[in-house]
């Protein structure tokens, strides 16, 4: 392989490396701080040489990884939000558990998962990243290992993570029965060429694989009580960055292979999606837990997202589409982020349990107002209010319902939304309400969290007033 | 024009930051923005040689245009920031902006908790209207119109009396909902514009020239109709305004009926209408029966309410079926007498929302078995009250009168038989509204009881909308000269 190739992975080799020098660095010397500083610089190294790597790009990678703008886009963005994670859990850590030095070296290898998963091009890179972002996850999760919580929400989703893997690596087995190849653009040459019932049951399986790591009803069942179980840095790392690195690796596939071109393939998908849509904002109604809350709204967003999927096979040019999808998954990321800092940042002091109540929010905007500002404009964004990210996602996921005449999609999406504004406005509504001082005394968090705060919110009304440069530059890496 | 949104956008943020300083601090810091803001506009306006007012606005001819600002937002899309101002425009902004001092005036003194971000809210909610009366691009007149939300659910949701919580709730998602159907009729718009033409664009003036296929453009329109109606409100559409102007606090009840309502006129007006023509004309009879309805049910409801406020409200629902009927009947007098309806509605309401509060800043209720012979205790408040239910209920001579004149004489010649229910309307109107003033200021009083009196500020903001409601009742012709370029551009060969 040539030097250009070496560039052209730049982020999943500064990744593995950092990884590999944080498990020096730790064997060296025990510290908490320095191995923050390490995972910090590495993961901003990720992201910086994303930049770097543009000129490398396209490049097929081993049959694998194919290095393009694409993929590069998502490797920033999630090694960013790794990022953010690993500087709200040194907050969030702080006043826990002893020896956290592990934490930071397993975010690392899921976020270096999660980018593998933006250049798959191939079922084997798939397999590779999702497992790699799926085992560190489950550690993750159950890292608080002296609670109850956090062990049964790591043993569901280790469950729930074996299931899917079992459903998708038999999606595999089938496909490559029927076709012989395991590489996208290879199946895509298959499914245009012949029409047998076992592709259209193998991706069927593959996509209900991916369905329950996206949590699309009816895969949804461990959401809720995962995310409420996981420390609330983590819960927003699954939230934004797993889910967000799947639904990418899904959209690659998607495309690359044309499924949209499988009618029956079509119609499951839509089903899915207006479950996940209903199902999600009808149970969101019920919760008074706001990582409960925030779980079945995910729900209801990823069914929003797979509008787009659908979408692809019916409207004339399917660019409009996957378009929408990428702008609509940034935005999502960026304000499930945003949420989930607010909670891990709240719940720092406060001991074993988290601040995780709709009661636990009572007053918020006038005893922490520079994190509740943080906190709004998430909520205002995840109900695609005008002038934050969550609102143009929903104008580009409008747009590319319009163009493929999904009137029935479009009319649960604004069912949806309406219901969706009630359990968001609620908290919003929570957090003004004058009263009683709670008693949990929360100081401000340090500098880099308070930074990464004015970042967050900075980013969500960025993306909401001047979309514009995103736009353009999205149409350039499509 | 950009200017003015900034001017209260940034004031708004202004007004917040000086709590730090004084808690008096905002309200004068608001006074002093929302003042500047009128002024600003009044010398620009007077700047404008006279003649510009005569013209009749085309797409084509900014220049044609009072005032007209355009730059590039969203290029992918065909999304330009784009505001322009016409008689209409203009005639709706400065009604904000007057009705903005008034619901200050009403804020003066009964907020006293967080006033910082009170005003802060107040000014940004009247920069979302103005930014809905100005915007051009169909993209930036949505982001106005449902930015203009948030404030105003924060401030029924924070200031809001004991029901609150759902007010808030149900106004917002009323008008949520609704909107959303709206943008999907946008989107399909934009989106059959590129069909046709290979681009996107949501400019007002390129998708008037759309051509949509009938059965298309009548979903489409009807997508713009709900979320209009909604907001108006027009019957059925209307149960979420008893209960947000009945919970919202003084100054949120007088934005809420003065000028948010008249948002959703302005969108029938300015784009249910024009960008479907034949669609909306095949509609006028539903909507038309829809005006009426509401005139006689916001009537009858009006007049079994025992709260003050609720009755207003529904006086409200019953006023704005006259500017669905004026609308829809899409001649030059009956639209006319809309843009009256709006203007003088804007005034008398509000100062029956002021009076309300204030009653119940003194008595701590807004029950009208407990008021009564108030006239003995606060004779000022008394005519007041007197002089804006004569105004509500369309004694000649006032802004109303004009209104609900206009608006009859225009629909008789398109739909007589509505103009006959719409006239019954009138009555009842009289009805309710001499009923209000009969359980609160007259009968039997109480010399007892210690009701203050209007005092010096509040006594100014009335009589300042008194003079305007005679003003508009005597002399409307210069109202009337000033809209009238903006309502024939938007009815293409209607004789005027």
């Amino acid at each position: 392989m040539s030097g250009v190739n070496w560039w052209s992975i730049a982020p999943l080799l500064v990744l593995s490396g950092g990884a590999v020098l944080l498990m020096l660095v730790v064997s060296a010397r025990r510290d908490t701080g320095l191995a923050w500083i390490t995972t910090v610089l590495v993961l901003a190294a990720a992201a910086l040489s994303c930049l770097g790597a543009r000129q490398a790009i396209p490049q097929a990678v081993t049959p694998l990884l194919l290095a393009d703008g694409y993929a590069l886009f998502f490797s920033a963005l999630f090694t960013s939000c790794g990022l953010v994670t690993v500087i709200v859990a040194r907050e969030y850590l702080a006043q826990r558990v002893g020896q956290n030095e592990e934490f930071f070296l397993l975010l690392l290898l899921s976020t270096l998962g999660a980018s593998t998963l933006a250049y798959a091009n191939h079922f084997a890179s798939l397999l590779l990243g999702m497992e790699l972002l799926g085992v560190s996850l489950y550690a993750l999760i159950g890292y608080p290992d002296r609670l109850e919580l956090p062990l049964e929400a790591a043993i569901k989703y280790l469950v729930l993570s074996a299931a899917a893997s079992a459903t998708f690596l038999f999606g595999f087995a089938l496909l490559y029965a029927a076709v012989g190849t395991l590489d996208y653009p290879g199946i895509g040459r298959a499914l245009a060429s012949e029409d047998s019932p076992v592709l259209l049951a193998a991706a069927a399986m593959i996509v209900a694989g991916l369905g329950y790591k996206l949590s699309a009803v009816p895969f949804h069942m461990w959401t809720p009580d995962v995310y409420q179980g996981a420390p609330a840095p983590i819960a927003g790392f699954l939230a934004a960055v797993s889910k967000g690195a799947i639904f990418a690796a899904l959209l690659r596939w998607w495309m690359a292979s044309g499924l949209y071109d499988l009618p029956g393939l079509l119609t499951l998908v839509a089903l899915v999606a207006g479950a996940s849509m209903l199902v999600g904002n009808l149970l969101a109604l019920l919760q008074d837990n706001i990582k409960r809350m925030l779980a079945y709204s995910s729900i209801a967003h990823m069914g929003y997202l797979l509008i787009v999927l659908v979408a692809c096979g019916l409207a004339p040019n399917p660019d409009l589409a996957k378009e929408a999808a990428i702008y609509y998954l940034v935005a999502y990321t960026v304000t499930n982020l945003a949420a989930f800092t607010l909670l891990g940042l709240l719940s720092r002091a406060s001991g074993a349990i988290e601040l995780d109540s709709l009661d636990d929010m009572n007053g918020l905007f006038w005893r922490q107002p520079g994190l509740s500002l943080l906190f709004t404009v998430a909520l205002l964004s995840l109900a695609g209010i005008p002038l934050t990210a969550g609102f143009i996602g929903k104008f580009y996921l409008f747009s590319a319902g319009v163009a493929g005449s999904l009137w029935g999609l479009l009319a649960l999406l604004v069912i949806g939304s309406a219901i969706g504004v009630f359990y968001y406005l609620r908290v919003i509504y929570r957090m003004t309400l004058a009263g009683e001082a709670h008693p949990a005394h929360v100081e401000q968090p340090g500098w880099a969290a308070r930074l990464t705060c004015y970042g967050l919110v900075l980013a969500m009304l960025y993306l909401g007033i001047l979309p514009g440069p995103l736009m353009d530059m999205l149409r350039t890496i499509l | 024009m950009i200017y003015l949104l900034l001017i209260l956008f940034l004031g708004g943020g202004l007004a917040w930051a000086s709590e730090r300083w004084n808690p008096q601090a905002p309200r004068w810091v608001a006074l002093a923005v929302v003042s500047f803001a009128l002024l600003y506009l009044v010398v620009a306006v007077a700047r404008l040689p006279v003649e510009q007012f005569s013209l009749l606005p085309a797409a084509s001819q900014p220049d044609t245009w009072l005032a007209h600002t355009r730059f590039d937002w969203m290029p992918r899309f065909g999304i330009h920031f784009e505001l322009a101002m016409d008689g209409l425009s203009l005639t709706l902004v400065a009604l904000t902006l007057l009705l903005g001092l008034i619901a200050l005036s009403a804020s003066w003194s009964e907020i006293d908790q967080r006033t910082g971000f009170f005003q802060a809210n107040l000014l940004w909610s009247l920069t979302g209207v103005v930014g809905v009366f100005m915007a051009l691009d169909l993209f930036l007149f949505f982001v106005f119109y449902e930015v203009m939300l948030v404030p105003m659910y924060l401030l029924i949701a924070i200031w809001g009396h004991e029901a609150r919580s759902y007010a808030s709730m149900k106004f917002f998602i009323f008008t949520q909902a609704s909107g959303l159907l709206m943008l999907v009729s946008i989107v399909v718009l934009a989106y059959q514009h590129a069909l046709q033409t290979g681009s996107f664009s949501f400019s007002y003036f390129d998708l008037l020239d759309n051509r949509l296929d009938p059965a298309l453009a009548f979903w489409v329109m009807l997508g713009f109709f709900l979320a209009f109606t909604v907001k108006l409100p027009g019957f059925p559409f209307h149960t979420w305004l008893p209960d947000a102007h009945t919970q919202a606090p003084t100054a949120g009840s007088v934005l809420l009926a003065g000028i948010l309502l008249k948002t959703g006129a302005y969108g029938l007006l300015r784009f249910a209408i024009p960008l479907f023509p034949d669609a909306a004309a095949e509609f006028a009879p539903v909507a038309m029966a829809l005006g009426a309805a509401g005139i006689i049910y916001g009537a009858v409801l009006a007049f079994a309410q025992s709260d003050f406020k609720r009755l207003v409200a529904y006086s409200s629902v019953s006023h704005m079926g006259f500017v669905l009927l004026g609308l829809y009947a899409w001649n030059s007098l009956a639209v006319q007498g809309a843009i009256v309806q709006m203007v003088a509605h804007g005034l008398s309401t509000a100062a029956l929302f002021m009076i309300a509060g204030s009653l119940q800043q003194r008595m701590h209720t807004r029950d009208m078995s407990r008021m009564g012979g108030l006239w003995l205790n606060a004779p000022r408040m008394g005519a007041c009250a007197l002089f804006f239910t004569m105004a509500s209920l369309g004694l000649p001579g006032l802004g109303n009168f004009v209104a609900e004149f206009l608006v009859l004489l225009g629909l008789f010649q398109v739909a007589p038989r509505m103009a006959v229910i719409a006239a019954v309307g009138l009555v009842t109107g009289a009805v309710y509204s001499l009923i209000m003033l009969q359980r609160s200021f007259q009968g039997p009083g109480d010399l007892e009881r210690t009701v203050p009196d209007y005092g010096r500020r509040e006594l100014a903001t009335m009589l300042l909308m008194v003079a305007l409601l005679i003003w508009l009742g005597v002399n409307p012709q210069p109202l009337l000269e000033l809209t009238q370029p903006a309502v024939d551009s938007l009815l293409p060969g209607a004789a005027p």
